[in-house]
């Protein structure tokens, strides 16, 4: 239970760090620069709506009183406005939210079985070549850009092959090529990180032990081998969740689909830091809750763990 | 506590010889180097592979599928692919060092901080590289381009930060790890002073891993200096930047598939490349 | 299972083992052939790089990938198994053969239960499930000796003692009444009075069951002590074969003499008798040091070093001897000034190192030095011989570059070592090379007290041996004084003039060797002295 809070804290530590970091970003952007922006008549803002722009983001109050201000605005959901139109943060990325989490969601899932395909595939392969090619694909899906793959999967699967359709799918099709140009890359990792363990795992002595009791080599794989190998892919599997968010963007810009990741590219095109910091604290978020999830499972996976974290 | 566990044989390990380690080498291996020393080459003396001009296109030889004039084809102004993916191999190469140099440097410094000092100091610092690490490093780097602008030197630089917590941590850990090994010790009791064991045991054997760690990053920051470039936060159009050609051969996806594919491939190789020989680093050091 | 014929249950012929190394076949068994009938216990005796562990893995097919059987049988029952693949050997594995490992902290599935470790032989070669299988599971811990069996199958492995993980490997191998058992250095993991209780037990099934038992150690005592027949292996060759008795009352060869000569617990030797009281100095006195940890919550703590106290006279060997958890090496970690005591003091040359810190420290460290226990870990890897045994010097900026090598060449000469390993690194010296350079580079200072935590447990017999006699002879020319921690008996006798016996951070007996090894007055003295393997009453 203390072991539990004490993860929490950190967690917690972490975030504010990161809240107050980008607070002191967004400050090194000049802020009248800032408000400059909302006067321009284009935007057709009334003066009505200026002075209340001007009042959320605390412009001339005193530094200490702003942090404060956007902490409070940020715990209770107000992430501020965008700098190009006004719009609330919150709507845009309330708008595109659901799209990544489904890409990632699935994205995140293939990734895990194409890993587990390729770890547990290889370590029963028959012949030893089929072992290396099967062990040399996660280095090689690692060295593979993300845009580039997404490019490919369109011109051989869609273009040359017509097996999927990228124009005008369905929302199912639709998610065929993203979740695979997210899962490929992705996978590579947590691959190699089962393969080494189950290689590491192998030659563990208890495996001696259950070998000398006949087991063949299939159960010997799955009763004894598996659980302790999957132990660090699923701490890699927690820290993989950042690179998620990353590569989802990215493919989202490929295939023109909805989301966190046009709404991050184009504001970064236009140097809306409210939008980049809010998209930034969130992902930190989503990230440090995961990573915690993550650490309270382990225990139930390694029974070592569960006293110690009782003992802490 | 007891000892009766490990026997050590009294066996003499001869040092391997030349001819053992060079039958070891695998062709693989030899691809590999190969191909750095290509990039390379061709980021140091370009105009030695190429004649032309990587921005100036001849216009009758638009969007020419690839040949023997043109083993790359060339893109909608009459360039030539190859020679522009030539030239882009400094913008990727000199990029990437950078990056790997600010994340070698400060993080090997905070690693270095965490392991040694008080208890308080490692524990900020762990928290800081915590903060890094929690923030998916294409955003990350996607900020610091916020604040510092577009361009190639920035964009390095942001690539470089995102790097910083995994050298901080690995160096932390092999700091921690050396520090409390029997020769270390033993160093300390036959009246070494801390920063003279710091010195002349701790560091040479700390830094094994993390030599291993800056090529593989080699390889990840052309990847990510790659992915910034396609996003166009990078350098601007003319520049035969990686990244950006892919990105502007999307325009001609389905006509003139040499536009995207091949310097997209070359990434591969190049990455693949590098991972390949920083994996043999990795096993040099501890064997 | 045994009506057919009274052929031996074990039989190699003419065994060939080769391992290949960066395309290069290496012989590491060559030619090996004995056999083993019911209810026999054979002992395979060898130093690390023997091969002996390497024939008990043929035996049961769990060969390194890069072993291979080049030639011979290995006849189970008179059948031939050495050639079948593993679905074959499936058959026999647990059923015919069991297997109790050498390491059993590690020998057990840590995040299975006990009883889910145990159960498996059950569930690969029987249909029993269930309660059934459960109940199975309880007898078996209950027939090894495992106090509150049910409470027991439902914890994990790294909630037992590994005394009681030997007892559940014991059990698994068990199981189904194999013809074979191949313990593998099954003791060299535990403790002493641990080590005595599971050779029993081993000795009790074999009784009952007529196992025959294939059982590979180093230690000659062991072998001596349990087996019917000994087959001593050195390089991949047999170097002797015969029953236990002649072994030991008439070896053959050269190297079995060394054997018997250098196994501590074998060689008859008295313990060396301390100096006059009244003629030595007191060169290093530990009084009343404590050392505690705390414990979890606050108030609750554990006394590692309790009370500890004794003397050292100048040119004599002390010896701190107890098992695991005795706080031996805690308190040789204190006298060196590696750790603060919680209270108590360390007198070397009248000066207390216990309260000193900083920069007093580093001077009073010239004083003592610490030899440790892994020559593998306790010199850097990229320093150069010379480097590690001028270092001590540097540091305390004695003498010039010139001198400091003229020093350390003396030193590597005194320790018996060639002049060329000076420019060497230490993954080019073997295990005892290392270690002798360790000693040299404790002795560069010239300190009053050396303190040897373990330094030669993890040492071959013979070299074990050779590092002894030249610790002794450095103390006679030297006149060092010497602290020397070790679990093993057999050594502290040999080489200790005066003893603590320490047991949970206590000292319960202390004096001359001779003395409280010949009459031990404390209950947990003898228990230890009774551990010591002695062969020499089974032979008589």
């Amino acid at each position: 239970m203390g072991y539990l809070l004490k993860r929490a804290g950190q967690g917690a530590i972490v975030l504010w760090a990161a809240f107050t970091v980008a607070f002191i970003l967004l400050q090194a952007l000049p802020g009248d620069a800032i408000m400059n922006r909302f006067l321009n008549p284009d935007l057709g803002l009334t003066s009505e709506q200026i002075s209340q722009l001007r009042q959320s983001y605390g412009v001339g109050a005193p530094l200490w009183q702003q942090y404060f201000h956007s902490a409070w605005a940020f715990l209770t959901g107000d992430l501020g406005n965008s700098l190009e139109d006004g719009t609330p943060v919150r709507l845009l990325i309330e708008g595109a939210l659901p799209s990544t989490a489904v890409l990632a969601a699935f994205g995140l899932l293939f990734a895990i079985l194409l890993a587990l395909a390729v770890a547990f595939l290889s370590a029963l392969a028959p012949f030893a070549w089929l072992r290396n090619l099967l062990q040399s694909l996660p280095s090689l899906f690692i060295a593979v850009p993300v845009f580039w793959l997404g490019i490919m999967l369109i011109q051989i699967l869609s273009f040359k092959l017509r097996l999927v359709s990228i124009i005008n799918p369905g929302p199912v099709e639709g998610l065929v090529l993203p979740v695979a140009t997210l899962a490929i890359p992705l996978s590579a990792p947590l691959a190699q990180v089962l393969v080494r363990s189950i290689d590491e795992t192998l030659l563990s002595p208890f495996i001696t032990v259950a070998a000398a009791k006949g087991a063949s080599r299939v159960r010997l794989l799955v009763h004894e081998v598996a659980r302790n190998a999957v132990l660090p892919a699923v701490t890699v599997a927690g820290l993989l969740f950042g690179e998620l968010i990353g590569s989802a963007i990215v493919t989202e810009t490929v295939y023109g689909r909805v989301g966190l990741g046009r709404i991050t590219e184009a504001a970064v095109k236009a140097q809306d830091a409210p939008v980049v910091e809010a998209v930034v604290l969130i992902s930190a978020i989503v990230f440090v809750v995961v990573n915690l999830i993550v650490d309270l499972l382990y225990p139930l996976l390694d029974a070592r763990l569960r006293t110690r974290a009782a003992a802490i | 506590m007891t000892a009766q566990a490990v026997t050590v044989g009294d066996e003499i390990r001869r040092p391997t010889a030349i001819v053992r380690r060079l039958r070891r080498v695998s062709p693989a291996l030899v691809l590999a180097w190969l191909a750095v020393a290509v990039v390379v080459a061709w980021a140091l003396v370009p105009w030695l592979f190429s004649a032309a001009d990587p921005t100036i296109g001849v216009s009758g030889q638009r969007l020419q599928a690839p040949s023997i004039q043109h083993l790359f084809g060339t893109d909608q102004l009459g360039r030539d692919v190859l020679d522009r993916v030539i030239y882009g191999s400094r913008f990727s190469l000199v990029g990437a060092l950078v990056a790997v140099g600010v994340g070698l440097v400060a993080g090997t410094a905070l690693g270095v901080l965490a392991g040694t000092l008080s208890r308080a100091v490692d524990d900020v610092i762990m928290r800081i590289v915590d903060v890094l690490l929690a923030i998916p490093s294409l955003l990350l780097s996607l900020s610091i381009i916020t604040l510092l602008g577009f361009g190639t030197v920035n964009v390095s630089i942001a690539v470089g930060i995102t790097s910083i917590a995994m050298f901080a941590r690995l160096t932390r850990s092999q700091v921690v790890k050396v520090r409390h090994t029997d020769y270390v010790e033993a160093a300390v009791g036959s009246g070494g002073h801390f920063l003279g064991v710091l010195w002349r045991h701790v560091l040479p054997n700390s830094m094994g891993p993390v030599v291993a760690l800056s090529a593989l990053q080699f390889g990840s920051a052309i990847l990510q200096i790659a992915t910034l470039g396609f996003l166009g936060f990078g350098a601007p159009p003319p520049t035969p930047e990686w990244g950006l050609m892919v990105s502007e051969g999307r325009n001609y996806i389905a006509t003139s598939w040499w536009l995207t594919t091949l310097p997209g491939a070359i990434v591969v190789v190049v990455v693949l490349s590098t991972h390949r020989v920083s994996r043999s680093l990795g096993r040099e050091k501890r064997g | 299972m045994t009506g057919k014929t009274r052929s031996p249950v074990l039989q190699v012929k003419g065994l060939s083992v080769s391992y290949l190394r960066d395309h290069e076949a290496t012989q590491a068994v060559d030619d090996i052939s004995f056999s083993i009938d019911q209810g026999q216990l054979l002992a395979l005796v060898g130093e690390s790089g023997s091969g002996k562990t390497t024939v008990a893995q043929s035996v049961i097919g769990l060969l390194p990938g890069n072993g291979r059987i080049d030639s011979g049988e290995i006849l189970l029952n008179g059948v031939d198994i050495s050639r079948w693949n593993w679905r074959r050997l499936q058959t026999v594995r647990g059923r015919r053969i069991g297997l109790v490992p050498q390491d059993p902290a590690a020998s057990l599935n840590p995040v299975r239960t006990i009883g889910a470790n145990l159960g498996e032989v059950l569930r690969i070669h029987t249909r029993v499930r269930g309660s059934e299988l459960r109940r199975q599971v309880v007898e078996l811990l209950a027939r090894v000796g495992i106090d509150d069996p049910e409470r027991r199958a439902r914890q994990y492995p790294h909630e037992l003692s590994g005394g009681m993980r030997q007892r559940v490997l014991i059990a698994s191998a068990i199981a189904l009444r194999p013809d074979l058992i191949i313990a593998d250095e099954p003791t060299s993991a535990l403790d002493v009075t641990v080590q005595k209780v599971i050779l029993d037990l081993l000795d009790d099934l074999r009784r009952e069951y007529g196992t025959a038992i294939l059982f590979v150690t180093h230690d000659l005592a062991i072998a001596a002590e349990r087996s019917t027949e000994v087959v001593v292996l050195r390089d991949g060759r047999v170097q002797e074969h015969a029953s236990t008795a002649e072994v030991l009352s008439n070896p053959r060869t050269e190297y079995a003499r060394t054997l018997l000569r250098d196994a501590p617990a074998l060689a008859g030797r008295a313990a060396p008798l301390p100096p006059a009281a009244d003629l030595a100095a007191i060169a290093l006195r530990a009084d009343s040091l404590v050392q505690t940890f705390a414990l979890g919550r606050k108030r609750d703590e554990f006394r590692a070093v309790d009370d500890v106290s004794f003397a050292v006279p100048a040119g004599t060997t002390h010896a701190l001897v107890g098992e695991s958890g005795s706080g031996k090496t805690t308190s040789a970690r204190i006298v060196v000034g590696f750790r603060r005591p919680t209270s108590g003091r360390v007198e070397i040359d009248g000066i207390d190192l216990a309260s000193l810190r900083g920069e007093a420290l580093r001077q009073a460290r010239r004083t003592v030095q610490l030899v440790y226990q892994n020559p593998y870990g306790s010199l850097d890897p990229r320093r150069s011989v010379e480097e590690i045994v001028t270092e001590p010097l540097r540091n305390f900026g004695l003498g010039d570059r010139r001198s400091r090598l003229a020093k350390a060449g003396d030193l590597i000469e005194r320790v018996a070592l060639p002049a060329s390993v000076l420019g060497r690194r230490p993954h080019e010296l073997s295990g005892g090379q290392r270690q002798r350079v360790a000693i040299a580079r404790a002795l560069v200072l010239e300190p009053r007290v050396v303190v040897f935590d373990e330094a030669v447990s993890a040492l071959d017999v013979t070299v074990q041996a050779q590092v002894l006699r030249l610790l002794e002879d450095l103390q006679r020319d030297l006149g060092l004084t010497y602290l020397f921690v070790s679990h093993d008996l057999s050594v502290v006798r040999h080489i200790a003039h005066t003893v603590s016996v320490m047991r949970r951070g206590r000292v319960v007996e202390e004096g001359p060797t001779e003395s409280v090894f010949g009459t031990p007055v404390h209950e947990y003295t003898r228990t230890l002295i009774d551990a010591i393997p002695r062969p020499s009453e089974r032979v008589s």
